[in-house]
């Protein structure tokens, strides 16, 4: 059982430098979830950890041992890929036993714990199979399979479902947020997804270009995004920005789009007191612009009139991607509305839900 | 039909090629079963008046102690200069070291390297370290002159095998020579079938390096047949059936295992 701890980590490949000044704690026995675009460094993060990079400069900690010079077998970890990497010419059993027969146990508790792993993940009747041999989502369970008897104090895995089918995709998550909750171990995540993020992360760590951007559980990064890159990572669909000026007084503040204008509550109002006639980057939730015809309990927009210029019938809810005189923007309404192409609709933004930026630095302007 | 008339422009020039590419096999073939009395330049392109052994008979009875010198040369000229090629592959293309980006084009310059130009320094330094007229040197020389193809071959084998393999293996706790013997050399049979066939045939044909290194009770077939011509007149029929004596090693490798060649070329340049 372990925590880790990068300590301002960097990497370097030679002069392109793909993490910057990294600091993170992942707490013992968290499931830590790293998440960013594809360049962002999060898969060197994790290989830095496993050892199969080296530290440019910095600190790294497993639990209070500094690992930067250890070689990966001795860093107690496992790691998952995201091609899974099985051997192609072992057995399921063989695939799975090959590291602990490496650390010379003895062959009745290699026995023992490949039976406990291969029980653990319905694998007990294909342990005599080659992986080509196997389904995808089976091969993907024995990767699983061959961290697992290892017992290692960090578990890391990099994108190991981005290889599944949907359907499988999703089962697949739910099995590994179980797994985490029965080994009871530390988890270190990496994806590209943020709907796997959201929904497996004890706490997810959202990166760009080499920088973190935050770090927090799944509820506050959604409500309370950082920055301009967070706000539009985290979500989907992603947040609607626009280039806004605020406008009027105290008593009756407003954000105009150019294309649209809409009062800003009463909550918000402090905070942008300094802003007056000043640019600041607006954003709101397709989930908070609503049809103003079926606007839920509880919530007063503020209405804006728009053309339908597209709209994705989900069933559950209706993709409308609106224009008001050249502002666009997405929102995500009742299916009754059955807006078509063309028309003008009126739908009303929950401004109580609204996210302010300041232009220049693209931080978040809170409440 | 216009499908049929392709496929007869197609074969047609296929099947002549195939037949002139033929022509000097069954001159040897037709040769080594006909007497003394009809080998003659007007009856070259007939067929022998009967079948009968004794050319090969004749031709065994002066070849079979080469024919061994030449078994005994070029299984472990194969063998080391394959097992050598993987295990530099290996190091080149999954466990690199700094400096294997100079390491493998100077490796690969030796296949540059005409034989001619280095035979006298060869002589030389293999009478310096006594080997000089054996079949040891003989194998030595065949071995680092297999390096680089072998290495090259098995290098671009390697590299089209994933590295999260190897990683793999790694973090499971094997060193570098624990994951070739487990991960890599289990996987690497195609392209060892390439090498293997590569090296025995090389070796086998092998005539300057022989004639050079070994004194005559160690030639291999090849030095051996070229003397069997040596006396005032040539007898074609026993020397055709020598010749065809001396290739048949090479001819039933390919036979036999010739698409796994094929197969395991193609393993490499597609797709690990």
């Amino acid at each position: 059982m372990a925590s880790v701890t990068y300590n301002n980590i960097y990497k370097s490949w030679g002069e392109v430098k793909v993490i910057k000044d990294l600091n993170l704690e992942i707490r013992d026995k968290e499931f830590l979830v790293l998440v960013g675009p594809s360049g962002s460094g999060k898969s060197t993060a994790l290989r830095l950890l496993a050892g199969l990079e080296e530290i440019t400069s910095g600190e790294l900690y497993i639990g209070d041992r500094l690992v930067n010079d250890v070689p990966p077998k001795d860093r107690d970890i496992a790691m998952v890929f995201q091609s899974y990497a099985l051997y192609p010419h072992m057995s399921v059993y063989d695939n799975m036993a090959f590291g602990l027969k490496l650390r010379k146990m003895p062959a009745a508790e290699i026995e023992e714990k490949v039976k406990e792993a291969a029980g653990m993940l319905g694998l007990e009747t294909l342990l005599d199979r080659k992986p080509k041999a196997l389904s995808g989502g089976q091969r993907q369970r024995v990767a699983l399979g061959r961290a697992i008897v290892r017992h290692p104090a960090v578990f890391l895995m990099d994108e190991p479902l981005s290889n599944l089918d949907a359907k499988l995709r999703v089962e697949t998550r739910s099995q590994i947020s179980k797994l985490h909750k029965r080994l009871d171990t530390t988890f270190v995540y990496v994806t590209h997804d943020q709907t796997e993020a959201l929904t497996m992360a004890d706490r997810i760590a959202v990166l760009k270009d080499g920088m973190l951007q935050q770090v927090d559980s799944p509820q506050v990064l959604y409500d309370s995004p950082k920055n301009v890159f967070v706000a539009g990572f985290i979500g989907s669909p992603a947040m609607n920005f626009f280039d806004a000026t605020v406008t009027g007084s105290p008593e009756e503040m407003y954000i105009d789009t150019g294309g649209f204008r809409v009062r800003v509550p009463q909550s918000y109002v402090n905070a942008l007191r300094g802003y007056g006639g000043k640019k600041v980057v607006f954003g709101i939730r397709p989930e908070d612009i609503h049809s103003a015809r079926f606007t839920p309990g509880g919530v007063t927009g503020e209405t804006v009139r728009g053309k339908v210029d597209m709209q994705e019938i989900m069933g559950n809810e209706i993709i409308l991607y609106m224009d008001t005189s050249g502002s666009s923007y997405t929102a995500r309404v009742d299916p009754r509305e059955r807006a078509q192409i063309g028309d003008e609709v009126e739908v009303a933004f929950n401004m109580e839900n609204m996210h302010v930026f300041d232009p220049e630095t693209e931080e978040a302007i809170y409440a | 039909m216009s499908l049929r008339l392709n496929r007869l422009l197609l074969y047609l020039p296929l099947i002549v090629i195939t037949l002139f590419f033929l022509l000097p096999l069954y001159v040897v073939v037709v040769t080594s079963f006909k007497s003394f009395d009809e080998v003659s330049l007007q009856r070259m392109w007939q067929l022998p008046s009967g079948i009968n052994f004794d050319n090969f008979r004749l031709a065994w009875e002066q070849l079979a102690p080469h024919l061994w010198n030449s078994i005994k040369l070029v299984v472990p000229a194969a063998l080391l200069s394959s097992a050598l090629g993987s295990l530099n592959g290996f190091v080149l293309a999954k466990w690199k070291f700094p400096g294997a980006d100079i390491v493998f084009p100077a490796l690969l310059f030796g296949m540059f390297i005409p034989y001619q130009a280095v035979l006298i320094p060869l002589v030389q330094f293999m009478r310096t370290i006594d080997l000089y007229g054996g079949l040891p040197g003989l194998i030595l020389t065949h071995v680092i002159y297999g390096i680089p193809i072998t290495t090259l071959t098995f290098r671009n084998f390697y590299a089209a095998i994933p590295s999260e393999l190897i990683e793999a293996a790694r973090i499971d706790g094997a060193g570098m020579l624990q994951t070739y013997w487990n991960i890599l050399l289990p996987i690497s049979i195609p392209a060892f079938v390439v090498v293997l066939i590569w090296q025995f045939t090389a070796a086998w044909n092998d005539f300057l390096f022989a004639v050079v290194l070994t004194n005559p009770s160690n030639w291999p077939i090849t030095v051996a047949l070229n003397n069997m011509a040596g006396s005032q007149i040539i007898q074609w029929n026993v020397q055709m059936a020598g010749a065809f004596l001396a290739a048949l090693p090479t001819l039933l490798v390919y036979i036999f295992l010739g698409r796994y060649f094929l197969r395991g070329m193609l393993a490499g340049a597609l797709k690990g």
